[in-house]
């Protein structure tokens, strides 16, 4: 099964190492492949690294895609920490 | 070893960060950002080897950072800690270990040199983000790079917590592992080639009270390990294989520094009032909450200036309510102090990333910061006075608004402030109820319009640094023009002079805080000129209480007019330093 949604990015210091590292754990109980795309630039939504190098600041848009039979609780974890704006107050 | 084998003297200047002298031996923290040696492996069945090598050192790697996490769970802020985490991540990050492996088998080259490759293909890709916040963080995958280089080159049972006593340490940059793993408390001194004051380092050393120079640029490829080394931490220099003439007279120097801090230290809790019971409150100027203990010990009356950016920089995210009314309350409900003014962010707002177009200013200490800023981000404003006003149910708080320029302002300052007061009382959440409200007096315009901002606060907070270099027009930090940074210019002293005696009428306390606050030399004419509460860094608050404590407020005064008769800086400094001289030899003796 292959889940895709597109998610903007809310909280006021984008991608950053913490939120990125969030991600990074929410998916470590997860089988799907999952991948993150910015402007044409896909990578593995489990390397904090990768994750980083997409440089999403504020109001970014990222593509999120699983491919597994987890995906559509995989993109929902991702889903829900963006929407949270990973825990940031503004 | 005869005379000639014996190694050259040399003198490194630098930043000093924490005041003091340490003679000691050096221990040279090492790291591989050395040029890397790259090997060929001609024969294919020995990569495995390296790929074994290269996965046992990320293993070591993360057990080490693992065990550094535990041992200082309890000890450390959480902020450290979650560096930790991020490093341990990026040593397990599935797409390091990939590249370097695939650089191993594609290339037929050493770990080492596999893995120089992957840190600087991610150097060059972090380099290329936009977002200057998150291009720094190439720091932290370099610091986790080095840490596998030093596992590969099998040095990490050089272990930093084996350093023994009187060692210096010698780094290019101390991250907090590093300095987590030493026992900082047997740590003589510290050099290092990196960083400014609120450094890492820095912190640490100040925390401890012990000389620390940073910026020194090149002081691990001067120094090796076992070299004798003094720390001047006062003046900010690094004297390497000094010569024994040099060393005794640092000794004494040392001896001299310790005996007047011990002399000083019996009398510091004792209250600053002058011969004629004249009382004068002395604050301590504080960053961090670990340096509350030293300005109790230093003999100070309370925290007259708790700067509040260090809670904004040197992090991924904006700081959350809670994390800035932890550090409030913390500082308010200390014990042995009185009171504690809490200023309100005063840097720019390229601090913040938000918003780009603020990133880079001509002239950024003109431009949108301090006040100027938190008016313009109101919903970050109140996140910190709510903080401030949370706080103040538990301990006595003084609020200080930075870089009022006039009326205006502080007025709309005031509106934002009593409307989070209004809310936190509709949410029934505490606060104290005497909090009081001064500003920052350090712009020229809020200087003259003193009367009438008077008549609006509770009290003025007179901040030198900047009236200074505001009112005769010299950037501090350009070296071309430094010398004309007078603190004692009559204009200078015009300007106190007229905010102090505007405050007065008004009724209001007068305090300064300001670099001049506390400078020994000065300490009499600004008695002299009314001044209620002097607030400066806690080292120096045993002399400034000393000469408090043998002046009467009738010879300041007279000191200070005879000062206001002078029309030139430099006559004035000559004047009142001769006059200190005099008056106190022990304390004045070397002309500066």
């Amino acid at each position: 099964m292959i889940v895709q949604k597109t998610l903007t990015i809310k909280n006021q210091l984008g991608l950053h190492a913490r939120s990125a590292a969030m991600i990074v754990r929410a998916l470590e109980g997860c089988r799907s492949q999952v991948s993150l795309e910015r402007d044409g630039v896909r990578v593995d939504a489990r390397s904090l690294l990768d994750i980083l190098t997409l440089g999403c600041p504020k109001d970014s848009r990222i593509v999120v895609r699983a491919d597994g039979e987890d995906a559509r609780e995989a993109v929902e974890s991702i889903e829900r920490l963006v929407d949270s704006r990973f825990g940031e107050d503004a | 070893m005869n005379p000639a084998d014996s190694r050259r003297t040399v003198i490194l200047q630098g930043m000093g960060v924490s005041p003091g002298i340490a003679i000691g031996t050096a221990y040279l923290v090492r790291r591989i950002d050395a040029p890397i040696s790259r090997y060929q492996i001609q024969d294919r069945s020995l990569l495995a080897e390296e790929i074994r090598r290269f996965r046992k050192a990320i293993k070591d790697s993360e057990t080490q950072l693992l065990e550094i996490k535990r041992k200082f769970k309890d000890q450390e802020g959480l902020e450290t800690l979650y560096i930790l985490d991020v490093h341990i991540m990026i040593l397990r990050d599935k797409m390091l270990i990939r590249q370097t492996i695939q650089n191993i088998e594609d290339k037929g080259v050493n770990a080492e040199w596999a893995l120089r490759m992957t840190l600087d293909k991610y150097r060059d890709v972090f380099s290329k983000v936009d977002d200057e916040y998150l291009r720094e963080r190439v720091s932290d995958v370099e610091y986790a790079g080095q840490r596998i280089l030093r596992n590969l080159a099998g040095v990490h049972h050089e272990s930093i917590s084996g350093i023994g006593e009187n060692a210096i340490v010698i780094a290019r940059d101390l991250s907090p592992a590093d300095t987590m793993q030493m026992k900082v408390e047997r740590i003589q001194g510290f050099a290092t080639d990196m960083g400014g004051k609120t450094s890492h380092t820095a912190i640490v050393a100040r925390a401890y009270e012990i000389p620390a120079v940073v910026g020194l640029e090149k002081v691990t490829t001067e120094v090796r390990t076992g070299d004798v080394v003094i720390i001047d931490g006062t003046a900010g220099a690094v004297i390497v294989n000094p010569d024994p003439e040099i060393i005794r007279r640092y000794e004494e120097k040392k001896r001299h520094y310790e005996t007047i801090e011990d002399s000083l230290l019996r009398n510091a809790r004792k209250p600053a009032v002058t011969l004629d019971r004249h009382r004068v409150l002395i604050g301590a100027n504080i960053e961090f909450t670990e340096e509350i203990a030293s300005a109790v010990h230093h003999g100070a009356d309370g925290i007259g200036l708790y700067r509040t950016e260090f809670i904004y920089i040197n992090r991924d995210r904006l700081p959350t309510e809670e994390e800035h009314f932890c550090a409030y309350k913390k500082v308010v409900e200390s014990k042995g102090i009185r009171w504690a003014t809490i200023r309100t962010f005063d840097l720019g707002g390229d601090k913040f990333m938000s918003d780009p177009r603020l990133a880079a200013e001509m002239n950024p200490v003109m431009g949108l910061r301090a006040i100027r800023f938190c008016l313009r981000e109101v919903d970050l404003f109140k996140v910190q006075l709510r903080a401030i006003l949370r706080a103040s149910a538990y301990g006595r708080t003084k609020v200080l608004f930075p870089m009022i320029s006039g009326m205006e302002e502080l007025l709309e300052t005031k509106r934002i402030f009593n409307e989070v007061k209004k809310e936190l009382k509709r949410d029934g959440i505490p606060y104290g109820k005497d909090v009081k409200v001064g500003i920052m007096m350090e712009v020229p315009s809020a200087a003259l319009i003193a009367g009438d901002l008077a008549r609006e606060v509770d009290f003025f907070s007179i901040g030198t640094n900047d009236l200074i270099q505001y009112t005769l027009a010299i950037d501090r930090v350009n070296e071309r023009v430094s010398y004309l940074y007078e603190p004692l210019h009559p204009a200078v002293l015009k300007l106190i002079r007229q905010i102090v005696e505007a405050g007065h009428s008004a009724g209001i306390e007068v305090a300064m805080c300001g670099e001049m606050a506390g400078e020994p030399a000065y300490t009499m004419v600004l008695l002299g000129l009314g001044i209620d509460e002097l607030s400066m860094n806690a080292l120096v608050i045993p002399r400034v209480k000393k000469i408090i404590r043998a002046v009467t407020m009738k010879e300041c005064r007279k000191l200070a007019d005879q000062v206001m008769s002078f029309n030139s800086a430099s006559e004035i400094e000559f004047f009142v330093r001769d006059a200190m001289r005099k008056r106190f030899k022990d304390d004045f003796e070397t002309a500066d």
